[in-house]
């Protein structure tokens, strides 16, 4: 069955080729658009039941052999977020289709959406599967070329603004990545991930410390660790509501997904876990004071994705099998949750005419449902108890206490604290735009109507991100084997290489 | 190759210059700090390679052949960098166009906000001002 694993690629490119043809013609465009993103859920779907039971997938591109040709690896973890990176797609696509219809604008910047929108998950599908440094760079590429688009969709001044921060920085990280790709061929020789895990090992420490260094502090920028950070909340509040949404949920996660590579099958081990932690503490609490301080709901989304990103790196420099499997748990239910967010902060800018705390009001009497679509995912990235992000934090605390160095016991104060903080933060956002009297700016109710194609996606990810309540127990456990075939470096080398393992 | 003081020396030339560059205001310079950045990266990168002849089979005994991998990473960069060049100076026109200069403003909404945290109005005063 590796015939599947090219197709999360290959799939969303020919699809973006299609609706580029189909440029002048919008319902063709979508239809397109739409079967191939469900098809790209479906492949994945199938791709993570194969890999649970039968392990990972291997794919030499063009029938060259691995060291020598560029291989896709679908292993567990490359999987599962496959599948939630395809489900958020999806839900965002239908948005963003209903969103279109309703602001009525169907001629020229959106005849260029849709293929952008679709190389978009092209290149996040393509990093997830690469299997070698320099395909995940261009995957890498891939996406962020399909951003910088997304971000100046119109070229309005502000986007304008915001984009050329977003590009320099993203420019600025590329170089970096490709530096560290052109050392680390020139140290080992080769750039197969397989390969390079054994030969790796092999090179003094010091430089290897050079050179996770320099992927780390790429990946950083990608990732919006917290002295790399400030680009985020910049640039992304000022994009359309279900760009915005798509990029806080995928974008910064393949840059984490990428640091999780480098730890575990490049440079397990060694000293800069600390440095990791150390980040991970201060891009919590530095992330979630700016979020408290912000009076726009987009913008404090922004600062909540970075500090919750804090989370995730916890999990991953603690480099024990539970902090893994949580952290895993924890990108799940974080890419779910914020993507559902910042479509709600779409309806709210729908509903309200803005998204500035102070010029909102009243909303939860006067659109009800809007009022659940925001309160259950903000309660659930608070890590309010029956929600998934009680059930991840949990599990990351749990990992720190079972360490118990003194770095990650302050790692579990921290993370109770950005907790306690994050609950403060979306308070504020429900006092001040979902209580109180209506502020006389907003527009009249006809005028703010939310169309269904806006709402029952958002909605649906609601749901999901509840679901994963529910199926926190076969998800820990999915999260748990990834964890442990992370850790197995000999067997992704063997199930890469085949037989003859260096 | 073994690394020659030549290489060397344009290598770190080029991205003194490029990152001092990258350090400026204006869009356009910037640009030239990214295309500075990114011809010391492909330098960098045929520097960790192996010289020697056209890796042509039978042009050559295998061992004296140049390693062709390094080649073709520069060559897809370049396109890439192509690419983004295009991009940035389209950015750059489009923002000519739009406010008369092409130079990288502060966020507003992170100075009204600092401004409210001067004032002791604002719920709380994080630093956001480190945005070029």
């Amino acid at each position: 069955m590796t015939w599947l694993v090219p197709l999360p690629v290959t799939i969303p490119l020919l699809g973006a080729a299609l609706t580029l043809m189909l440029a002048g013609r919008p319902r063709a465009q979508r239809t397109i658009s739409l079967t191939a993103l469900t098809a790209t859920l479906l492949v994945s779907a199938a791709l993570l039941a194969l890999t649970t039971t039968g392990g990972p997938l291997v794919v030499a591109v063009g029938g060259w052999a691995a060291p020598l040709g560029i291989v896709l690896v679908a292993d567990e973890l490359a999987a599962l977020m496959l599948v939630v990176s395809a489900a958020v797609t999806v839900c965002v696509l239908i948005y963003s289709i209903g969103q279109g219809m309703a602001d009525g604008h169907e001629e020229t910047p959106l005849s260029v959406y849709h293929p952008t929108y679709l190389v978009l998950t092209a290149g996040v599908t393509n990093a997830f599967l690469a299997g070698d440094l320099f395909n995940l760079f261009v995957g890498f590429e891939i996406l962020l070329v399909a951003s910088y688009v997304l971000l100046t969709l119109g070229g309005t001044e502000n986007r304008i603004r915001a984009g050329a921060t977003y590009v320099v920085v993203s420019l600025l990280s590329s170089v970096i990545f490709l530096t560290a790709i052109g050392l680390i061929y020139a140290a080992t020789g080769t750039l197969n991930m397989a390969q390079l895990a054994g030969r790796l090992d092999t090179l003094p420490d010091h430089l290897k410390l050079v050179l996770q260094g320099m992927l780390l502090l790429a990946f950083g920028i990608k990732a919006a660790v917290f002295p790399l950070s400030s680009w985020l909340p910049d640039s992304y509040p000022t994009a359309p509501a279900p760009v915005t949404a798509v990029f806080a949920g995928l974008l910064t996660k393949v840059g984490v997904y990428a640091i999780i590579r480098t730890e575990t099958l490049l440079f397990p081990g060694g000293r800069a876990t600390v440095v990791l932690l150390v980040a991970a503490l201060l891009t919590m609490l530095v992330g979630i004071l700016g979020a408290v301080a912000q009076s726009d709901i987009k913008r404090l989304l922004s600062f909540t994705l970075v500090s919750h990103i804090g989370y995730l790196l916890f999990g991953v420099g603690l480099t024990s099998r539970l902090g893994m499997s949580s952290a895993i748990f924890y990108v799940v239910h974080h890419i779910t949750v914020q993507t559902t967010l910042f479509l709600a902060a779409g309806l709210i800018e729908k509903r309200g005419g803005s998204t500035a705390l102070d010029r909102l009001g009243g909303l939860a009497r006067l659109n009800p449902v809007l009022a659940i679509a925001f309160l259950i995912p903000a309660l659930n990235l608070a890590g309010i108890p029956p929600f998934s992000g009680f059930i991840g934090k949990l599990g990351l605390i749990e990992a720190g206490v079972a360490d118990g160095g003194p770095l990650a016991w302050l790692l579990v104060v921290g993370s109770v604290l950005t907790s306690l903080l994050t609950l403060y933060a979306i308070a504020r956002v429900w006092n001040l735009a979902f209580w109180r009297a209506p502020h006389p700016s907003m527009p009249a109710p006809d005028a703010g109507r939310c169309p269904p194609m806006m709402v029952v996606p958002t909605l649906a990810l609601v749901t999901l991100g509840v679901a994963l309540t529910v199926v926190a127990g076969p998800l820990f456990e999915v999260g748990d084997q990834a964890a442990g075939d992370l850790r197995d470096r000999a067997g992704y080398a063997q199930a890469v290489l085949g037989e003859e393992t260096p | 190759m073994t690394p020659n003081l030549v290489y060397v020396v344009v290598i770190g030339v080029l991205f003194a210059a490029g990152v001092s560059m990258l350090l400026e205001r204006s869009l356009t310079r910037v640009l030239m700090g990214m295309i500075l950045l990114g011809n010391g990266v492909n330098l960098l990168i045929l520097l960790g390679s192996r010289a020697g002849a056209p890796p042509i089979v039978g042009g050559a005994p295998q061992a004296e052949m140049a390693d062709p991998l390094p080649q073709i990473m520069i060559l897809t960069a370049i396109v890439i960098t192509l690419g983004m060049t295009a991009f940035l100076l389209a950015l750059a026109y489009r923002s000519w166009a739009m406010s008369g200069h092409d130079e990288v403003q502060d966020d507003m909404e992170d100075r009204r906000i600092m401004l409210l945290a001067e004032r002791d109005e604002g719920s709380g005063t994080d630093d956001t001002e480190e945005q070029s």
